[in-house]
């Protein structure tokens, strides 16, 4: 039976929903439910203006094809899955692909400072793994500008009023209810196992709530600091999706972890040089002598060795970011042909990424931001010099199990409640924190993309599961609430009192640098036992920790023990997930195993927690699983819906590989043939 | 042999806006590339002061990117305002000068270095900092812009609500409410995109009043330490001209 009013719950109270993350994909999924008429709570760790997607810079994919290439979003399409070497469902992408230009216009209407063309239209630039200029741009900070539009329409709602069935104003409602500096501890779920809210910390004084929400979506991005320094923000730990992970989610493909090939090096984080400096025309060198002594800007061309040139004449710079990254590792590490620093008289692992051939005032224009970033953290004039750069961690294929619901023709089913949610009932998940666009690689600036393509899914599909849900959570017992709040409470108070040994900022930096080493670019089988066995040991002292600070106001070193400890139950899922793996695919590449094995390995991995002795998190893998939605049971394999471009091998040395036409039909019993779902 | 480099920090520390302060002082390892964040860091593996060599809680701070852009991070760095992340070790103590971080002053204390700057989202809301939506669906291409309009609207919008301006502008203070120049650089911003200038005339008179353009005393501290550039002063000029115009004119055109 469904509620009776769509905004009152039986007991009176408002019937809000819960979104966790403030980030691009939080905030669209908030619009959309506020369009609906469905109040939200929003839960951010920062204020959500602050959010990691103001870190991305290059730009958002849209095929409007303005400059008469001839794209469209079927090629856009193509080039995501060949990109993602096949992995990703395609059913969610071709949604996405076909959006893409009107996702464009809406932000252009919000008022993002897009680059012009002198006519006044968009202006778009090249980016990795198509041939097409495809990349609509504000600068080179784009993630900013769009976040900051999407911030200023939540704020909007925050102003607006929450009316009842009658169109009536409710007093003291607002459509969006804004908690910054909160932290979600865990997720609220019933006798059913149907997700009814969260409970949730106050950092400024570390009080714990429990909040009840009809739906509840993460949107809480990426876990990169499990790998000690990336490009991520410091938020980045994953610790929501770590949480609902432990709580049941299906976490998928967590093997996959995207590093990209230009970043600056420094002690603290790694700073993303966009790929974008490739997208206007920057190129990637070292000298053709390894003891070069003299200055980049000193080498003449013909001692120059442009190797992505070189061995992907089809794509040059502009390959695909596990490509690029997997290129620049081999020349740094184990060709030593890194740039040659006189003063340590040794080759550094840097490459040099080159602008300085393109006038100042188009590299003004176009790349201020990521330039104007060099500068201030090198302290070298980046349009003077060739920048100095090496591969870093930047974001996360994998993450929360998501279904969809495809189409007659091959896109997906408007409104169901099905897209984006996990495995848990009333649990969603969109934008860095699902798994479901980028497969085994994701095409720079599709990231941006998929973050608002995923909210603007999940939100109208959290509107269809709440107008059939049954029972509000706002009507569900008062003591299921009491007993989470009370639960984590006493965790908490358990932290407070951790007074061992082990500091858990020194636990973190052991756990990065390992995983940092070992579980990305190149991945060998017994270095990965190493690290799951080092991961048990970091595990067991992390129940060592001191925790430092008792204090009861802002308490950052407490949450960081909590936040720790989450981090080490994903990086588990990770590491294993690549140990289990045997073959190469994308971002994931064994030295042992070169080949893509599509017979074995054209599918989701699909990771599920299990309490273990000694209260260890235990990783279980699982061919199919079965989760409840909209009054049924469904079962869904891993096996990946290919349907759209049949999967054939990459081939990056030649031009327009990634959208020709697909070779012949793949040989009988390939798993690319069976369909993703089945009911 | 010179010894190990080190970097030298003293550091403001305070539980609570009511209760006492006192400085703490730490010393860590110096490494290359090395900024304020990465010194706080540091003493998060040790929290020990170096003087008096006593166990203390690990220093709190407000930070994210890294990079500046989020603008979180901002505290007076040498009683600078500025954020923590850009500010380089060899920089700001290029020959190992002790560096003092304190928490910004126009702002309520949380704890240690972070402050709770909720005033300018609340401002932005005031002034309306948004272009009035009709809808997410699709409407088709918005309004054709020029690329000048562009490059004029694109600094503007780079602001990271960060606070620094409100730091240092002396009309902002205790016995003042004075609206700072963030977020009137906003109201220009939204007044030059061709659908957000369709409510140009509300967001003007959100700062008709005393609290508003009024309180401007044009010392120009705002744009010698806005770390992206922005014009402040300029934006200040333009929208008062712009208010001047509607108070003058207004009535004529409803």
């Amino acid at each position: 039976m469904a509620a009776k009013s769509a905004i009152r719950s039986e007991s009176g109270k408002v019937r809000r929903v819960v979104v966790v993350g403030g980030g691009l994909a939080g905030l669209m999924t908030t619009i959309k439910l506020c369009e609906a008429g469905v109040p939200v709570d929003l839960f951010s760790l920062v204020p959500v203006k602050r959010s990691h997607s103001v870190c991305a810079q290059g730009g958002i994919n849209a095929s409007v094809n303005t400059k008469g290439e001839g794209d469209s979003p079927r090629i856009h399409l193509e080039e995501t899955a060949y990109g993602g070497d096949f992995l990703a469902n395609q059913p969610p992408i071709k949604g996405m692909t076909d959006a893409a230009p009107g996702i464009v216009y809406m932000l252009d209407r919000m008022g993002v400072p897009f680059n012009r063309t002198p006519e006044g239209l968009l202006d778009f630039r090249r980016f990795g793994g198509t041939l097409f200029h495809r990349t609509a741009f504000a600068g080179a900070t784009t993630g900013q500008q769009l976040l900051y539009a999407l911030d200023e329409q939540v704020r909007r709602y925050e102003t607006l009023g929450v009316d009842d069935d009658n169109g009536i104003a409710i007093p003291g409602e607002k459509m969006v209810r804004k908690f910054e500096f909160w932290d979600m501890l865990s997720l609220i779920k019933d006798e059913q196992g149907v997700c009814r809210g969260i409970v949730a910390q106050d950092l400024k004084n570390m009080q714990i709530e429990a909040f009840p929400g009809d739906a509840v979506c993460l949107a809480t991005g990426g876990p990169g600091i499990i790998f000690g320094k990336s490009t991520n923000s410091v938020i980045n730990t994953g610790t929501a999706a770590s949480a609902a992970y432990q709580q049941g989610a299906c976490y998928a493909n967590g093997e996959f972890i995207q590093v990209h090939p230009t970043a600056i090096p420094a002690a603290d984080k790694l700073r993303l040089i966009s790929e974008s400096a490739r997208g206007e025309g920057g190129r990637v060198w070292v000298p053709k002598s390894p003891n070069e002594s003299r200055r980049g800007r000193d080498v003449p061309e013909s001692e120059r060795d442009y190797f992505l040139e070189r061995r992907y004449p089809g794509y040059g710079n502009l390959v695909p970011r596990d490509i690029a990254s997997r290129e620049l590792f081999l020349t740094c590490f184990h060709e030593g042909r890194g740039v040659y620093n006189t003063r340590t008289a040794k080759n550094e692992n840097e490459v040099y990424l080159d602008l300085t051939h393109i006038p100042k005032p188009t590299l003004k224009r176009k790349l201020a931001g990521i330039l104007e970033t060099y500068e201030k953290f090198v302290g070298e004039d980046p349009y003077e010099n060739p920048m100095r750069v090496f591969p870093a961690v930047h974001y996360s294929m994998g993450g929360l199990w998501v279904d969809f619901e495809r189409s007659a023709d091959g896109s997906l089913v408007h409104d169901s409640p099905r897209n984006h949610a996990t495995n848990v009932a009333g649990l969603y998940a969109a934008g860095e924190v699902d798994y479901q666009y980028h497969g085994a690689n994701r095409l720079g600036a599709n990231s941006l993309l998929s973050c608002l393509w995923g909210g603007m899914v999940t939100g109208p599909a959290m509107v269809s599961y709440r107008k059939n849900m049954g029972r509000s959570a706002y009507d569900a017992s008062s003591s299921l609430f009491d007993g989470a709040k009370k639960r984590e409470q006493a965790k908490y108070d358990a932290i407070l009192k951790m007074d061992g040994p082990e500091n858990p900022f020194k636990l973190h930096a052991e756990l990065g640098q390992m995983m940092l080493i070992d579980v990305t670019i190149e991945r060998h089988n017994e270095r990965l036992d190493e690290v799951i066995a080092k991961i048990d040991e970091l595990d067991e002292r992390q129940r060592r920790v001191s925790v430092l600070d008792t204090s009861s106001r802002m308490n950052q070193s407490a949450q960081f023990v909590r936040h720790l400890s989450n981090m080490i139950v994903l990086a588990r899922v990770i590491a294993q997930g690549a140990r289990n793996r045997d073959e190469s695919r994308g971002a994931h590449f064994k030295p042992a195993f070169k080949e893509r094995d599509d017979a074995n390995w054209l599918r989701t991995t699909m990771a599920m927690h299990r309490e273990g002795p000694n209260g260890h998190g235990e990783v279980t893998y699982v061919r199919e699983l079965s989760y409840a939605i909209a009054g049924k049971t469904l079962t869904v394999s891993d096996s990946v819906d290919v349907g759209l471009v049949t999967p054939r091998p990459r081939k990056y040395e030649q031009a327009g590989a990634a959208n020709a036409a697909a070779p012949a039909a793949p040989k009988a019993g390939d798993a690319s043939a069976k369909p993703a779902v089945s009911v | 042999m010179s010894q190990a480099k080190t970097v030298k920090l003293r550091i403001k520390r305070q539980e609570a806006p009511a209760e006492a302060a006192r400085y703490d002082r730490f010393e860590v390892p110096w490494l290359p590339q090395m900024n304020i964040i990465s010194a706080l860091m540091e003493i998060r593996k040790n929290p020990m002061t170096s003087d008096t060599k006593q166990k203390v809680a690990p220093v709190n701070w407000d930070s994210n990117c890294l990079e500046e852009v989020c603008g979180a991070c901002t505290m007076l760095v040498n009683g600078r305002v500025r954020q923590a992340c850009t500010a380089l070790i060899d920089h700001v103590a290029p020959a190992g000068e002790e560096i003092t971080l304190e928490p910004m002053t126009k702002f309520p204390l949380v704890r240690d270095l972070v402050v709770d700057r909720s005033r300018m989202f609340e401002d932005l809301k005031r002034v309306k900092a948004w272009v009035q939506l009709d809808g997410t669906h699709e409407l088709g291409a918005a309004p054709r812009q020029s690329p000048e309009n562009q490059e004029e609207a694109y600094p503007l919008s780079r602001c990271m609500t960060c606070g620094s301006c409100l730091e240092a502008c002396p009309q902002v203070n205790s016995s003042s409410s004075f609206i700072g120049p963030a977020a009137i650089s906003q109201v220009r911003l939204f007044n030059l995109h061709p659908s957000g200038s369709m409510h140009a005339k509300e967001r003007l008179e959100s700062l008709m009043s005393e609290d508003g353009l009024a309180g401007c005393g044009k010392a120009q501290n705002c744009v010698e330490v806005c770390p992206k550039g922005i014009p402040l002063v300029d934006s200040i000029a333009q929208v008062s001209r712009q208010a001047t115009k509607h108070m003058l004119f207004g009535w004529l055109f409803g």
